[in-house]
């Protein structure tokens, strides 16, 4: 089975979220870059999957140069071969397309990723694809087993979970407990190292949806505290202060 | 010229985030001059259901009643939605941003080449082009977009919007999408939902519990105050890892994001990736014997205290007031 992992590379889930000085551009200083936390996940289980089906791996990401670090982080914790598609990602459907054109190229029986990258939350690339591609997508996909060409899924909904069926190729949108996130270790990272790292060029496509400018959100004020053992001036304030109640 | 609403319904009965969406596409005809708000409902839902879409603010309904529809098939909601979209001659779609929806307007972005942004939070600003203000970075910041095609989606987080309830009665009409079989080419074999509690990413208010609260046996007091207040219950990743509570309970940067009015946080400690699924709530309540903990710093309330002494405690102190 040949399967494609989508990743993207995300500040760190602990990073302070800062702009620059005129807020029209994110504010990279001391800020540590990860795989996106739910592309882990399509990860782990992608890893997975290859295993039992002795397939071939293949992990790609839409970025410049430097996100070549978290692609060798992609490798040690077990893809085969990565793909960088050179460009800066500019929105859902750009990044949708170089996916798209590249994935046709490939002919994947199985594209996976995470439900939302953590810097825009969009959640939309996985359905962008599944529809350029014309196959079916699926997501957030929190369990995912192939049986014979077929997928068997379970898929979060509001307040619950829905049980699917589907024929490969598919694309999901992962997101725990799909899997365990995996680490890797030293023979990992030590291969890493000799796998093949492809830099393609981007498709041309235009820019639907720009980001001009950013904005943080006012400042929380102090906290006020209420004494443990005064448990209804809590309730008063929620009433009459808060109005909440 | 329409503005059409993606309608979402849970065994049929529209969801409020539907209604919030619907809600915003009001708001926005009225500020572009765009025409009226066409919703779209797809599978069995009763009519007196479809009566709140008019109070919202749609004049008119477009109901696809094949039961087939029900659940919801991603391909097939997609592709009678984009059959809604091109009958109408509508050139904005808006939608609540929602699992199901998320995955309809992808699909619905790419038939219909429009410029698609999610998490949106306030109407746009349509003076000199089409500048959306976006949530991003899970609540930590925001951004502003301009979208530059002119079909656009606009898929709107939830509570981002007051819900209007005066609109007139809707004309409901029935409408026939073209289906195919490649569009339930999946199979939902079966659904589990939670019932009769509130549903979390809906609720008003949460009741959340963490690692603090020690073992899954403990959760009856958080159940109790979730009771009386007629909230949802919530808990931490850790909580959920143990599974001391279902998956779907877990909020955080990995887990569900809610924005209640009212958030109470017991027993956990405020890690930056469970602030970020709930930083968008109006009000944070934080229970902690530590008061280091730095939840007290996203907190408005708190109280510095032992769990199991503070919330029976509060939990009669609420039955008195409420
Ligand atoms: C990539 C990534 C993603 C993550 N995503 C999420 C996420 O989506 N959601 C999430 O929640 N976490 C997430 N986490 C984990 C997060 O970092 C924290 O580990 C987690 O939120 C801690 O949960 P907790 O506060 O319940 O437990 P703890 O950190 O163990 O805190 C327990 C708290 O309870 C208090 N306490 C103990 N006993 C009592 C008592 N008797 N009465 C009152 N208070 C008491 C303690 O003082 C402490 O503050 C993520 C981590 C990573 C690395």
């Amino acid at each position: 089975m040949k399967i494609l992992v989508c990743i993207t590379h995300v500040p760190d889930t602990t990073s302070k979220i800062q702009f620059t000085s005129d807020n029209t551009k994110f504010d990279t200083t001391g800020v540590q870059y990860i795989i996106g936390p739910y592309d882990d996940y399509a990860l782990a289980r992608a890893v997975e999957l290859r295993d039992q089906t002795s397939g071939k791996l293949t992990v790609l990401n839409v970025g410049e140069a430097e996100t070549e670090p978290t692609l060798r982080k992609a490798l040690a914790i077990g893809a085969d071969e990565a793909i960088r598609v050179n460009a800066a990602p500019q929105d859902s459907m750009y990044v949708a397309k170089q996916i798209a054109h590249y994935a046709k190229e490939g002919a994947y029986d199985l594209i996976l990723m995470g439900r939302e990258s953590i810097d825009f939350n969009g959640g939309m690339v996985h359905g962008m694809v599944g529809e350029l591609l014309g196959i079916p997508s699926f997501s957030p996909v929190m369990k995912l087993d192939i049986d014979g060409g077929k997928a068997k899924m379970a898929r979060e909904i509001e307040g619950g979970k829905e049980l699917l069926e589907a024929d490969l190729p598919l694309v999901a949108g992962c997101q725990e407990p799909i899997a365990e996130w995996k680490i890797p270790n030293m023979r990992g990272i030590m291969s890493a190292r000799t796998k093949p790292l492809n830099v393609v060029e981007a498709i041309a496509q235009e820019t639907q949806v720009e980001a001009v400018k950013y904005e943080l959100p006012p400042a929380k004020g102090a906290v006020k505290l209420v004494d443990k053992d005064n448990v209804s001036e809590l309730v008063n304030l929620l009433k009459n202060e808060a109005k909440v109640l | 010229m329409s503005i059409l609403v993606y309608i979402e319904h849970a065994e049929g009965k529209v969801k409020k985030t539907s209604l919030e969406a619907v809600s915003f596409a009001h708001a926005l005809a009225a500020q572009t001059g765009e025409g009226d708000v066409v919703a779209v409902a797809l599978g069995t839902i009763a009519e007196e259901e479809l009566a709140a879409v008019g109070s919202a603010g749609a004049s008119k309904v477009m109901h696809a009643a094949d039961s087939k529809l029900d659940e919801g098939v991603i391909q097939a909601h997609a592709s009678a939605l984009a059959q809604a979209y091109k009958q109408v001659g509508a050139k904005t779609l808006v939608l609540a941003k929602s699992s199901l929806g998320d995955a309809v307007a992808a699909r619905l972005a790419v038939k219909v080449g429009a410029g698609l942004a999610s998490n949106v939070v306030e109407l746009p600003k349509t003076d000199s082009g089409y500048t959306v203000k976006r949530s991003i970075y899970t609540g930590k910041a925001f951004a502003f977009s301009t979208i530059t095609t002119d079909d656009k989606i606009l898929a709107i987080k939830k509570n981002a919007i007051d819900l209007k309830t005066d609109g007139e009665a809707a004309q409901v009409e029935q409408f026939e999408a073209a289906l195919s079989e490649s569009d339930f080419a999946s199979i939902i074999t079966s659904t589990e939902r939670a019932t009769g509690d509130v549903l979390l990413p809906e609720a008003d208010i949460v009741v959340s519990g963490g690692r603090g609260l020690k073992g899954p046996e403990n959760w009856g007091m958080v159940e109790d105050m979730a009771k009386i207040l007629g909230a949802a219950t919530a808990c931490s990743k850790p909580v959920s890892d143990l599974e001391w509570r279902p998956h779907h309970e877990h909020v955080g940067q990995t887990g569900i994001k809610v924005a209640p009015s009212l958030y109470i946080a017991i027993g956990i400690s405020g890690a930056i990736q469970h602030l970020a699924g709930v930083n968008s709530s109006k009000c944070i309540v934080v229970i902690n014997k530590d008061p280091d903990a730095p939840f007290f710093k996203a907190a408005d309330y708190g109280i510095v205290g032992d769990a199991f002494e503070v919330v029976p405690k509060l939990n009669e102190a609420l039955k008195a007031e409420l």
